[in-house]
């Protein structure tokens, strides 16, 4: 599904190199998690498969279902199956949510060539799988993320999620901030989307998630590189003793 | 004070190509007012108050030609119920006008009310003189001597319909100049539409005098032609607990100085001045706004939204005064513009001068780019940039669009803003 070879990156504006050599390779149907301490790169990781600017890739390569995702602009990593769940997701005064999620699923399906979804079909749909999230109405019609709590916009990140229907989820800390009810929430949402054909990509630093998550395989995210690979025992591991004994380990 | 030759010059060679109408009861107003242009001379290039924006073409005895607009898409408030009174060029269309009667308003042509005793004698010219008090503003005064018609309005009920002007324009270089007068008595509402691009070159007055508990909504859209320039006054006058709302869609347009001069004179009114434009290329767009409090507990609102791209200029000058004696007065006022690209500019002068100190104003004036962040975000659901662009600019001019009251009205002036970004995609 998703494939990462020997990918560096630097900042564009700064001479300052940030993933020094990341691969990895996540299955269609498989949950990787990633942990790692602050800092180590994660979420550079994350913005650089999406697409977003600022980042230069000096060197390797990713691909999704074989297709080059580096050459792609962001929207058509998106119409391609990519999704991020935003470790810090944005505000948008005055663009409604619900504008915003059907311009969103409308602009994907034009763009592989599938019918719009008309809007009784859009508004049956999101209202469902919204109620499952504990979204009510009114944050369905305030705008993008204004005045949400923490705990919100995580679970609006996951109704994104469950309206676009990704190939392939990456979720960047969207337990961060959550309580233990919000955290559960997610992993349902997240756990009903698993199916043969999707595969998740879970930063997080915290074990808690992978609880609820089951992880395929874990890898630890060190100074810009996989440092560690395990299954989900590996997790466990960084939650009793910490990073510090895994980084001495490879060093 | 003597005016400079040039002023003198400029303004001697504008009036000698334009005709007063004579007769009736507005004759000593317009002589009145064409004293006082004569007095203030016509606007010049190093008029302060004329700083931004140039007013040569406003003022030269000829307008520059301006091309008409293939009108393939539908007018503004084509949808809404209305009286719909039509001008072409400033001249009145009587077969593209609705019957000008309609329960709880008087509607008289200027051209036609001759009767020496009018109800609008005492406002024609009348509130425009009060509004040059602080600074002068000749194109007012010009129009209020030289208008050829416009729309004598007497609300004195409740209008189940809004009253809609259209302008059209069909002749490449024609000149207009209308003034209406508007009159709300106690406890009548009414809502008065403006659309279309009027003339080559357009001057318009409208002087409004809102009673006490009377209710005023306007909501205006000025169209869509590139090369059309106009100068538009409003001049309100607010009594007690009365309320004057009025919104601007500024679409194109070669050059557009908006003024609007309010006066709150009642206790508890409050006045909503809102706009929003957006102009791609050769266009200029001013709004130049004065509101006086003159009165206790009063509230005022300017929101003003720009939106600019390759090399489009907007203006915004804007002030509050508060007079000695206006406490509690709640004054507020924004202007924003969002600068597509590099080359577009916002040149904005906010002022508050205040004399009372029980009052809480507040003004504030930026001008950005699109939210990159924003944008990213949109993209990375699957918005194509373009459209995420448009989505972005529509919620920045949103704000400003808040600000009608009338749910429809507001929704058709968001379809157009919508229909402009997709015809002005980058
Ligand atoms: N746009 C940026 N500008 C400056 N520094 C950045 C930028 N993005 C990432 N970094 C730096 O790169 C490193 C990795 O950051 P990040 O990917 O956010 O790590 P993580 O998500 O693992 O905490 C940090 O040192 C961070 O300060
Ligand atoms: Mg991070």
């Amino acid at each position: 599904m998703l494939e990462i070879k020997n990918l560096h990156v630097s900042l564009e504006t700064e001479d300052k190199q940030i993933l020094k050599g990341v691969d990895l390779t996540v299955e269609a149907g498989k949950v990787h998690a990633i942990m790692g301490p602050n800092g180590s790169g994660k979420s550079t990781l994350s913005y650089v498969l999406s697409g977003r600017d600022g980042y230069a890739v000096t060197e390797g390569s990713a691909t999704l279902e074989g297709a080059d995702l580096l050459d792609m602009e962001p929207e058509e990593r998106a119409a391609a199956g990519l999704f991020l769940a935003f470790q810090y997701p944005v505000e948008i005064p005055g663009v409604g949510n619900m504008t915003f999620l059907r311009t969103a699923l409308n602009a994907q399906r034009k763009a592989r060539g599938q019918d719009e979804m008309n809007a009784t079909e859009f508004l049956k749909l999101i209202r469902a799988k919204a109620k499952e999230l504990n979204i009510d109405a009114d944050m369905l019609k305030r705008p993008v993320n204004v005045g949400f709590s923490g705990g919100e916009k995580k679970r609006n990140e996951i109704l994104q999620m469950a309206m676009l229907e990704p190939k392939m989820c990456i979720l960047d800390e969207t337990d961060s901030g959550l309580d233990v009810d919000a955290m559960k929430l997610v992993a349902d949402g997240v756990n009903a989307l698993r199916d043969g054909g999707r595969g998740f990509l879970v930063i997080t630093h915290y074990q808690r998630l992978l609880d609820h998550i089951k992880p395929d395989l874990v890898h630890i995210m060190a100074d810009g590189r996989i440092i560690k690979t395990g299954g989900a025992d590996l997790a466990l591991e960084v939650e009793q003793h910490g990073y510090a004994h895994l980084l001495e380990e490879v060093a | 004070m003597a005016l400079p030759q040039t002023k003198l010059d400029a303004t001697e060679a504008r009036i000698a190509v334009l005709d007063m109408p004579r007769g009736g009861w507005s004759t000593t107003a317009r002589t009145a007012a064409l004293a006082r242009l004569r007095e203030m001379g016509l606007p010049g290039r190093r008029d302060e108050y004329w700083r931004f924006t140039r007013p040569d073409t406003l003022v030269q005895p000829e307008p520059p030609a301006a091309a008409l607009f293939d009108p393939r898409e539908t007018a503004a408030f084509d949808a809404i119920d209305k009286l719909k009174i039509v001008f072409v060029d400033g001249v009145f269309d009587a077969e593209a006008s609705d019957d000008l009667t309609l329960e709880g308003v008087t509607i008289e042509r200027l051209a036609e009310a001759s009767s020496d005793l009018h109800w609008a004698a005492s406002l024609y010219g009348q509130l425009e003189i009060r509004g040059q008090a602080a600074v002068p503003r000749p194109l007012a005064a010009l129009n209020t001597a030289f208008a050829t018609d416009g729309l004598l309005i007497h609300v004195t009920g409740k209008p189940s319909k809004p009253i809609s002007i259209s302008y059209r324009h069909a002749s490449e270089t024609s000149d207009a100049i209308l003034h209406h007068v508007v009159k709300v008595d106690a406890g009548a509402e009414a809502t008065i539409l403006e659309n279309g691009p009027a003339a080559a070159r357009f001057n318009k007055c409208m002087e409004v005098d809102v009673a006490d508990g009377a209710k005023l909504h306007h909501v205006r859209t000025q169209g869509r032609d590139h090369e059309r320039r106009a100068a538009t006054h409003v001049f309100a006058r607010l009594g007690a607990e009365s309320v004057f709302k009025s919104f601007t869609l500024t679409a194109n347009g070669a050059l557009t100085r908006n003024e609007v001069v309010i006066e709150l004179t009642g206790d508890d009114a409050l006045v909503h001045v809102a706009g929003a434009c957006v102009g791609d290329g050769d266009f200029l767009h001013d709004d130049t706004v004065f509101i006086t409090h003159d009165a206790v507990n009063c509230e005022s609102r300017q929101v003003f939204k720009k939106v600019l791209r390759n090399g489009a200029t907007g203006v915004f000058q804007g002030k509050i005064l508060v007079k000695a004696g206006a406490q509690k007065t709640d004054g507020y006022q924004i202007s924003q513009s969002l600068l597509l690209d590099e080359d577009s500019q916002f040149l904005a002068k906010p002022e508050l001068e205040i004399y009372a100190d029980d009052v809480a104003c507040s003004h504030g004036s930026t001008s950005g780019a699109i939210d990159e962040e924003a944008l990213f975000y949109l993209r990375s659901r699957g918005v194509p940039e373009p459209q995420a662009v448009n989505l972005l600019t529509l919620a920045f001019l949103a704000e400003a669009v808040a600000e009608i009251e009338d749910e429809r009205l507001a929704e058709e002036i968001t379809t157009r803003i919508e229909e402009w970004l997709i015809r002005h995609r980058s």
